[in-house]
């Protein structure tokens, strides 16, 4: 039994049945991503001045990434064009870098740009505080400058102040000993606070000291933090506005009190709006490249047969995974501005 | 039972089959090159342009959505084949817009037309 | 053909290009992991008819409690509560077990919706109906994409697993309706007592996410199909309307679906990774500030939602229309009345489907501008389903009625889908629905479009279609024993709804509305009357399941392919029909309801047949099929 028009196109559509497919496919995705961008910017429209964070991102990685998937883009399409030709050796050639081309996409993204970020702290001050710690947020000088306040403390946990109540130590100890941290008393006798810093002199990673807090009977007091350089000197210049090459660390450290914060976390989805939509959209987005890897892999690899037997099926099949593909890099082309630089 | 032609082969490459031939193909090969480097091109004049101020931060979203939309366009046409695609794929893109766009705009509409005096602003 | 041989293993002649093996396919091929549509569709018929059974249940324990609060289910109680767990369920002051408890309330009837909907009537009259008959209607061998098809299918089923799977989970199912709002739903099922993930909510999304994703599926499939497939000489306007009808659903589908796929990722992403997509700033959970960032929009995750949820009752209620249409023509023996007005409406019905969704959400704090938009559009989209009622009643007219079964149900569905049409136009209007919101009038509109509507339609399918899917028909003796107590019953149910609603019965109250006796006292009497008219409901489908399955085995043989001498490209196949469907190339030539053609020799005239003067099998229309 044969489908009619699996690779003939059908007179008066002038289609063949994949293609008229994948466009239907496609018009579905643009309605997905299309609810999640409506999401962005509802979100965006929506965030209070100030709590849109900005230049959180590493503008030079993420435009090499974008170049990488464009390179991809153009690759795929010689790889079809080459399967029209029926040059089977440069559709290999071809698609062989699609796929590495999208494999280095990937990596980059769950190696470089977002391990990062969950190691990164970020806390809200609450904003009747905000004047306490002016030396950090600098808002005076924004306000001067009709730019927006800045709410958020960040850079990287120095140690983790906490309270200990004595019936619970044995809890905290074995919590400790299961994360490699290790404990000090405070210097300051007035306040006695346990202070919590990993095996290498620097605070735990924010999951860590998340889970720390919440220990039944153990009280956050203050975070030490290691500033990152829009915190070290707010007032600068420089740190008015994100610039293309990322924000830097300092070495300065400063103690927010636990009590004058609103809330706090890694730069993790659950940070901020902006973060949450960034992970999904660039999540989701990651998620369709590495279908479109797969799909490819698998035609690479074991594409030959049908090509022997009916090599314009074949490309057809490597026609309407480009599509895809395409789809898929247009979707970053609007991510990217969005995301990183906007 | 069905419509019943030979398959194109290697060795049959004039069977009847999709309208590109593998001559016309390879004329779309260069063009193909070049948007490609155009895209690229216009990935680095985006960045660019972020940190150029526009006078507000509406105009330079404005500025990055007309370059990104520029750039989609490339890819749509000239990638996408859908420069010279059958009328009922336009017809399907056509809908999908409209679609989109309504959800975006009618879910706009009730968030700048609430009752009066009961909008608040987030955080 | 010489270059295939250079492969190792086999080579493939020409002439078998794409030919399936000769070989019969084995068990697992044949009734598993099947690519025939027919198989697929009967997959999904089977799978949704026991879910919907399973939905019925549910609401059978919710009417039990409505009339009965604080009652324990009689004989099954304790089954009840052994089964579902001590948070659907408790013991009453004597200690008898199977007291359905609130949250047991809210589980059974955020589920009952769920499933009904999603895993019952979409399954049922959408795939199951759809893939079985649609490719025969058309002429085509199958679905251009049976692997996809398949797949679907698989997906489905998954769904199915997961969804069932959250009624046994610590904590029980989700349980805060099936439309899930937020900041309710992101904040359910969490804390001490339910697993971080697997927990009824969490579940709830993801058994969503696979439903959505294998809808998506099958929606490229039919569209696809419709368009590529036909047969030379089966033009647009000589589709069957049930074609028509599954064609636009499909599109519906299509595009109404992934934005709830957006918002339910979203919605996860609440639940597992704390993020504030949809909660506000400030909430207040058991009494503390609630550890989110804040900053979300609750009303967003409303319009996502509502953008599906409007087009999915047009996806319940159109392949039913198509249903009813085919029967009503063939048991009249006439044309339909207005095929081209039918076929305007549906598609001016489904575009403007995607822009009226916000009539569920004008509690919201709507302003002038849009609600003023919304009222207008939802307005004008009655006019179409008015269209189409009016048209299939009109075909009513001057016809020679035959009542068999499928006939009953659907003539019925006629005036159940009007009262359910016309109930809703009130509630187009914010100035009305202000009162009506959340009430059992709603309810009770709604009911009516689904219950005695779409359901009814499915059951006239089912006994149209059995004998084409089986070679069998059914008992027309059981058929009316099914179908008039049914309908008798149906609407004792949802009558009084309307009675309830008006006099402010709210609709998720858990006991029946017994806490709020004083504001409800004339009405609330009518709580025992629609759950005793339940069970009686329950009752009389007995009928049909024995018919069903007795009929399979032992129903009275077809005499020919075509029981019901209809004119529609399904009935020349074999019945059953086997794999590629048709035993010689089908060609169309004419409309597909000729009925009682003045001068031909019988009263119908299949799409089929060739045009009389040529006594010979003409050539088609040159190969090239007509648009």
């Amino acid at each position: 039994m044969q489908i009619p028009y699996e690779t003939t196109a059908r007179p008066d559509t002038g289609l063949y049945n994949a293609k008229l497919g994948i466009w239907l496919f496609l018009a579905s995705e643009v309605m997905l991503f299309g609810g999640l961008f409506s999401a962005y910017v509802f979100l965006r429209l929506g965030a209070d001045d100030g709590y849109w964070p900005m230049g959180l991102l590493n503008v030079p990685i993420g435009t090499m990434n974008t170049a990488i998937l464009i390179a991809s883009s153009v690759t795929v399409v010689l790889a079809w064009a080459a399967l029209k030709m029926r040059q089977w050796a440069k559709y290999k050639f071809y698609m062989l870098i699609t796929i590495i081309c999208g494999i280095i996409f990937l990596a980059v993204k769950l190696t470089l740009e977002w391990p990062e970020k969950f190691v990164h702290f970020g806390a809200f001050i609450k904003k009747d505080k905000w004047a306490e710690y002016e030396a950090y947020l600098g808002n005076e000088h924004r306000t001067k400058l009709g730019l927006s306040p800045r709410p958020e403390i960040s850079g990287h946990l120095h140690a983790v102040e906490v309270a200990v109540a004595p019936e619970k130590k044995g809890d905290f100890d074995s919590f400790l000993i299961k994360h490699h941290l290790v404990a000090e008393a405070g210097t300051d006798p007035a306040h006695p606070v346990l202070v919590v810093k990993d095996d290498h002199g620097h605070g735990p990673r924010p999951s860590i000291a998340e889970k720390l807090v919440r220990i039944p009977g153990v009280k956050a007091v203050a975070y030490e933090v290691e500033l990152d350089a829009v915190n070290a000197d707010p007032t600068s210049p420089d740190n008015d506005r994100p610039h293309f090459i990322p924000r830097k660390r300092s070495d300065k450290v400063a103690t927010i009190k636990a009590e004058d914060i609103s809330s706090w976390s890694a730069f993790a989805p659950k940070h901020s709006s902006y973060f949450a939509v960034y992970f999904t959209i660039t999540g989701l987005h990651g998620l369709h490249v590495l279908g479109g890897v797969i799909i490819f892999i698998y035609f690479y690899l074991f594409g030959e047969k049908l090509y022997r037997k009916n090599p314009e099926h074949m490309a057809n099949r490597v026609e309407v995974s480009g599509l895809f593909w395409h789809f898929v890099d247009l979707v970053w082309i609007f991510v990217f501005p969005i995301f990183y630089l906007l | 039972m069905s419509e019943h032609h030979p398959a194109v082969t290697a060795e049959t490459p004039n069977a009847p089959h999709d309208h590109d031939h593998a001559h016309d193909v390879s004329k779309h090969v260069k063009g193909y090159l070049i948007v490609g480097a155009l895209l690229l091109v216009f990935t680095f004049i985006t960045v660019a342009l972020a940190y150029v101020d526009f006078g507000s931060h509406t105009a330079n979203v404005v500025v990055a959505m007309i370059v990104a939309t520029f750039k989609a366009g490339l890819v749509a046409a000239i990638f996408m084949h859908l420069k010279g695609e059958k009328r009922l794929i336009w017809q399907f893109l056509f809908f999908t817009v409209f679609f989109a766009i309504g959800l975006f705009f009618l879910t706009w509409l009730h968030w700048i037309d609430p009752i009066f005096g009961t909008h608040h602003t987030h955080h | 053909m010489a270059s295939t041989t250079a492969l190792a293993h086999g080579h493939d002649d020409q002439d078998h290009h794409g030919h399936d093996d000769h070989h019969e396919p084995g068990f697992w091929q044949k009734w598993v992991f099947s690519t025939d549509h027919k198989m697929i569709g009967i997959q999904y018929g089977i799978t949704g008819l026991l879910f919907l059974f399973f939905g019925f249940l549910l609401m059978l324990i919710m009417r039990w409690q409505l009339a009965n609060p604080g009652d324990p289910v009689p004989v099954i109680g304790g089954m009840l509560q052994a089964v579902f767990g001590d948070s659907a369920f408790s013991a009453n002051a004597d200690g008898v077990k199977g007291v359905l408890t609130a949250t047991g309330y809210n589980a059974f009837g955020a589920m009952h919706g769920t499933i009904m909907v999603f895993f019952g009537i979409v399954p049922v009259a959408f795939a199951a109906f759809g893939n079985f008959v649609v490719p025969l209607q058309i002429g085509a061998p199958d679905m251009t994409f049976p692997k996809i098809n398949m797949a679907s299918f698989w997906v489905f089923f998954i769904s199915c697993v997961i969804m069932l799977a959250s009624f046994f989970v610590p904590g029980g199912a989700a349980k805060s309706g099936w439309t899930s709002y937020s900041p309710l739903a992101g904040v359910a099922d969490m804390g001490p007592g339910f697993h971080p993930f697997f927990n009824g909510q969490t579940l709830w999304l993801v058994g969503m996410v696979f439903n959505i994703t294998a809808s998506l599926l099958g929606a490229v499939n039919f569209i696809a199909t419709i368009i590529q497939l036909r047969a030379p000489g089966m033009t647009w306007m000589r589709l069957p309307f049930f074609v028509w009808t599954q064609f636009v659903t499909a599109w519906l589908l299509l595009l109404a679906f992934p934005p709830l796929e957006a918002a339910g990722v979203m919605q996860l992403m609440d639940r597992a990774f704390g993020t504030s997509f949809f909660m506000p700033t400030g909430l207040i959970v058991n009494g503390q500030l609630a550890a989110w960032s804040g900053g979300g929009s609750p009303i967003l995750w409303q319009h996502l939602f509502w953008f599906l949820a409007h087009p999915e009752v047009y996806v319940l209620i159109l392949p039913g229309a198509g249903m009813v249409a085919e029967i009503i023509a063939n048991n009249t023996r006439k044309p339909l009345y207005g095929y081209k007005a039918l076929v305007g409406a549906i598609l001016v019905l489904g575009f403007l489907s995607f822009i009226v969704w916000a009539h569920h959400m004008y509690m919201t704090g709507m302003g002038a501008k849009v609600a003023g938009f919304f009222q207008t559009t939802t307005i004008i989209i009655s006019i179409p389903s008015v269209i189409i009622i009016t048209a299939l009643m009109l075909s009513l007219w001057g016809g020679s009625i035959r009542f068999t079964p499928p006939m009953l149900f659907a003539t019925a569905w006629l005036p159940m889908f009007g009262i359910g049409g016309l109930t809703g136009i009130p509630l187009a209007f914010n100035a009305v629905d202000l009162y009506l919101h959340d009430t059992y009038y709603v309810i009770g509109h709604f009911h009516y479009v689904v219950a005695p509507g779409t359901i009814f339609a499915i059951f006239a399918g089912v006994y149209y279609w059995f004998p084409k899917a089986t070679g069998r028909m059914m008992s027309p003796f059981l058929g009316h024993l099914h179908f008039w107590p049914s309908l008798i019953m149906l609407n004792g149910i949802f009558f009084p709804m309307f009675l309830q609603g008006m006099a402010g019965v709210h609709r998720r109250w858990y006991d029946g509305g017994a806490t709020y006796e004083q504001i409800i006292k004339p009405v609330i009497h009518w709580n025992e009357f629609m759950s005793v008219s339940a069970f009686l409901l329950a009752i009389a489908q007995i009928p049909f399941i024995i018919n069903f399955c007795w009929s399979i085995f032992k129903g009275k043989k077809v005499v020919n392919d075509n029981p019901w001498d209809a004119t529609t490209v399904e009935w020349v196949a074999p019945s059953p029909p086997g794999h590629g469907n048709f035993e010689k190339p089908i060609t169309v030539y004419r409309g597909p309801y000729e009925y009682s053609v003045p001068g031909a020799n019988k009263d119908y005239t299949p799409q089929t047949e060739p045009p009389i003067s040529e006594k010979f099998p003409t050539t088609a229309p040159a190969g090239v099929p007509a648009h």
